[in-house]
């Protein structure tokens, strides 16, 4: 990672001193091994730059506010993170032409609370050898099967391709394994309505209401939230019922579908473990399954499928099928 | 006083005996995340070896969301219905030395004049046990605020020591009498094994990363301008979502907002968790007095490192609990911040 992380610099730096941008977007170190932050580097500053297995983070949805700023910006980008910049551009959120998009190659992300969770406790440094993942911790050393510990959005990786991006870095990278990701989604399709329910249920009482998976979320990019406008008259500080919460989730997947370009992010930063992938990746099943296959992101002539209306539409719909019987 | 042990494997008869006392909140696995949760609810698994739940437990005395009155319109009569306090009495078993602790931070504000009755009827309706901690997390760092978590104290009625066959319990309340008395399993016990795992755990906190956290600059002697006007600020929250997640996973975070319902037939008061990182927090008619984000943030870690101890005579109200270490999105922690703040700028 060290090689990578020292090629992704160098061509930053050239692309600072040609004047393709002024700084860059990256990944800063964090206090431990697993908590890099989003951060803003001048040239002199790029060797502080990390990339490695937790960079996790989508460096889009900062792309709304760096790109207001004066000058152009260098962002990394993950190839699934450049279908988030590219959507946002379609989107007219970013000030496209204050960013200049560099595509970097990625072998998965890890996955800090599934490490914890296999017995990986007091972690005070990693590296990767062979497929595995050693970490030296305050008890011991343990090694975990690299595979194990990646992001479920990296255990169902679309692949090295880039959306939208200025140039990419070149470098060869393992094979991610690829799992279907709709696996669970088609699983809970084939449940009854009520174990469904059952099942969201239990994930989504656990919601806070903290707001980090909007926060995060780059298709999320309203200046302000419909839940947070006390003029809306659904401003919801607080749940009147023990539902409310599920219908924030609700509303949000509704709003994001056919924009959320399946990032992960969500899911990634919910402090209490829901898995609001499945309901963004149940949108994505459906559109493609009535629409034809769609990706958010992928191509910034097409039409979305949700707001282009044509008389061949399907009509799916529950009370429709209903009124049919 | 006096320490008694039981029996590991017969938790669940205490945990059973212990509902004798009241609804029983354990440290609790359920969804795929954790809390202090009533005792024997489906699809859960109390965990005693858990080293923190993901909720602590100020939930139990400070809930995300209350009723706080009704008023009802009939006409032009208006019928005002308080809404009733804490009248059950509940155990809440299972409190980190650091959770401990901002129970404290949370009682000095709530149980300041004027006392808030509805956070008191339920202080004043817990038993609350301690248990020490045997295997520390690197995210730890309670040492640096001087809490031994290997001997929590605090306001509780009781401190266990969890070992690989025992539970010990040392009550120091009345209250924390009623626990050996309500189950037959206790017997005394001599303080080896005890010892033997405040050792065992003692070397461990020893070698946590930020345990020995440097803490000068901070506190009730601090320079408060100085702090305010650091320039790391700018840095520190240039990528901070606004999101209310390390807020609502502290221990001790306690601001709430106080909102109007209205039903229809009349106005629901309530009140709810805020967070000081949301851009509507203490929004006033004429505006909100933080208009960015950083100012926002550096409220945040300015009141658990410099204005809290002001007011509470050197009490941080961070306990160092590591939770925002493992739940902010952005990785914009408090060690990150006190860190950044206790040393030199960074030059840009
Ligand atoms: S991040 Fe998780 S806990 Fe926070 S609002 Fe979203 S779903 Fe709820
Ligand atoms: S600020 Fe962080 S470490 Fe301190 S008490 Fe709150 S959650 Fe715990
Ligand atoms: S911060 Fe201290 S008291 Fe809290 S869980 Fe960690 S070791 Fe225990
Ligand atoms: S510090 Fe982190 S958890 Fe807190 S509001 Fe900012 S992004 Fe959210």
């Amino acid at each position: 990672m060290r090689e990578l992380t020292n090629a992704i610099c160098a061509r930053a730096k050239e692309l600072l001193q040609s004047g393709a941008a002024g700084r860059v977007l990256g990944w800063a170190p964090g206090e431990f091994f697993y908590d890099p932050t989003p951060g803003v580097f001048s040239e002199g500053r790029l060797n502080e730059l990390v990339y490695d297995g937790f960079t996790a983070a989508n460096l889009s949805k900062y792309c709304i506010a760096e790109s207001q700023k004066e000058g152009k910006v260098l962002v990394l980008l993950k190839p699934c993170d450049s279908y988030s910049l590219a959507q946002l551009v379609k989107e007219h959120r970013v000030k496209r032409e204050n960013i200049y998009a560099l595509g970097i190659p990625c072998e998965g992300k890890l996955d800090m609370r599934k490490a914890r969770a296999k017995g990986v406790e007091g972690a005070l440094s990693f590296r990767e050898e062979d497929g595995q993942v050693v970490f030296e911790t305050l008890y011991g050393e343990v090694r975990l099967a690299r595979e194990e510990l990646l992001l479920e959005r990296c255990l169902c990786c679309r692949g090295r391709e880039y959306a939208g991006v200025d140039e990419t870095l070149e470098y060869a990278l393992p094979e991610l394994p690829k799992r279907d990701r709709f696996q669970k989604v088609a699983a809970l399709e084939e449940q009854t309505a009520q174990e469904r329910y059952a099942f969201w249920r239990g994930e989504l009482s656990k919601c806070i209401r903290c707001n980090a998976c909007r926060n995060v979320c780059p298709a999320c990019s309203c200046v302000q939230c419909v839940f947070d406008n006390p003029q809306s008259g659904v401003a919801a500080k607080a749940n009147s019922t023990e539902f409310e919460e599920s219908l924030f989730h609700i509303i949000r997947a509704w709003h994001v579908a056919g924009r959320c370009t399946d990032c992960g992010e969500c899911s990634r930063v919910c402090p209490q473990s829901i898995p609001l992938h499945l309901l963004n990746r149940k949108f994505i099943k459906d559109v493609n399954e009535l629409y034809g296959e769609y990706q958010a992101g992928a191509d910034p002539a097409a039409r979305p499928p949700l707001v282009n209306y044509t008389p061949e539409d399907p009509e799916p719909s529950a009370v429709l099928e209903r009124g049919r019987a | 006083m006096s320490l008694y042990a039981m029996d590991r494997a017969r938790l669940g008869e205490l945990y059973e005996a212990l509902g004798a006392l009241g609804r029983v909140y354990l440290p609790t696995r359920k969804n795929g995340a954790s809390a202090f949760l009533p005792y024997g609810e489906e699809g859960s698994e109390a965990d005693l070896s858990l080293l923190l739940c993901d909720k602590s437990p100020k939930d139990l005395f400070f809930p995300q969301s209350e009723e706080l009155v009704k008023f009802r319109l009939t006409g032009a009569e208006i019928a005002l219905q308080e809404a009733a306090r804490q009248k059950e009495p509940f155990v809440l078993f299972g409190v980190k030395a650091c959770d401990l602790q901002a129970i404290e931070v949370l009682d000095r504000v709530f149980l300041a004049e004027p006392v808030d009755s509805f956070y008191q009827s339920r202080r004043e309706h817990a038993t609350v046990v301690a248990l020490a901690c045997a295997r520390p997390a690197e995210s730890c760092f309670c040492t640096a605020f001087g809490i031994d978590p290997t001997s929590p104290q605090g306001p509780c009625d009781a401190v266990a020591w969890l070992t690989e066959s025992a539970l010990y319990l040392r009550p120091c309340t009345e209250k924390g009498e009623t626990i050996v008395s309500c189950f037959a399993g206790f017997a005394p016990a001599d303080e080896k094994e005890v010892a033997a795992q405040q050792a065992a755990a003692r070397a461990v906190l020893g070698r946590l990363p930020y345990g020995q956290l440097d803490l000068s600059r901070f506190g009730e002697a601090s320079d408060e301008l100085a702090l305010f006007d650091h320039p790391a600020w700018e840095e520190l929250s240039a990528h901070c979502l606004g999101c209310g997640s390390c807020t609502f996973s502290c221990p001790t975070c306690q601001c709430y907002d106080i909102r109007d319902y209205d039903t229809g037939k009349g106005v629901l008061r309530f009140r709810c968790w805020d967070s000081c990182m949301y851009k509507d927090f203490t929004m006033m008619a004429h505006g909100t007095p933080r208009k960015t984000q950083k100012e926002r943030f550096r409220q945040r870690f300015l009141h658990k490192l410099v204005y809290y101890p002001k007011n509470n005579g050197g009490l941080f109200s961070c306990v160092g609990c590591g939770r925002c270490v493992k739940k902010c999105p952005a990785n914009l922690h408090m060690i990150r911040v006190a860190k950044a703040l206790g040393g030199e700028p960074r030059a840009q």
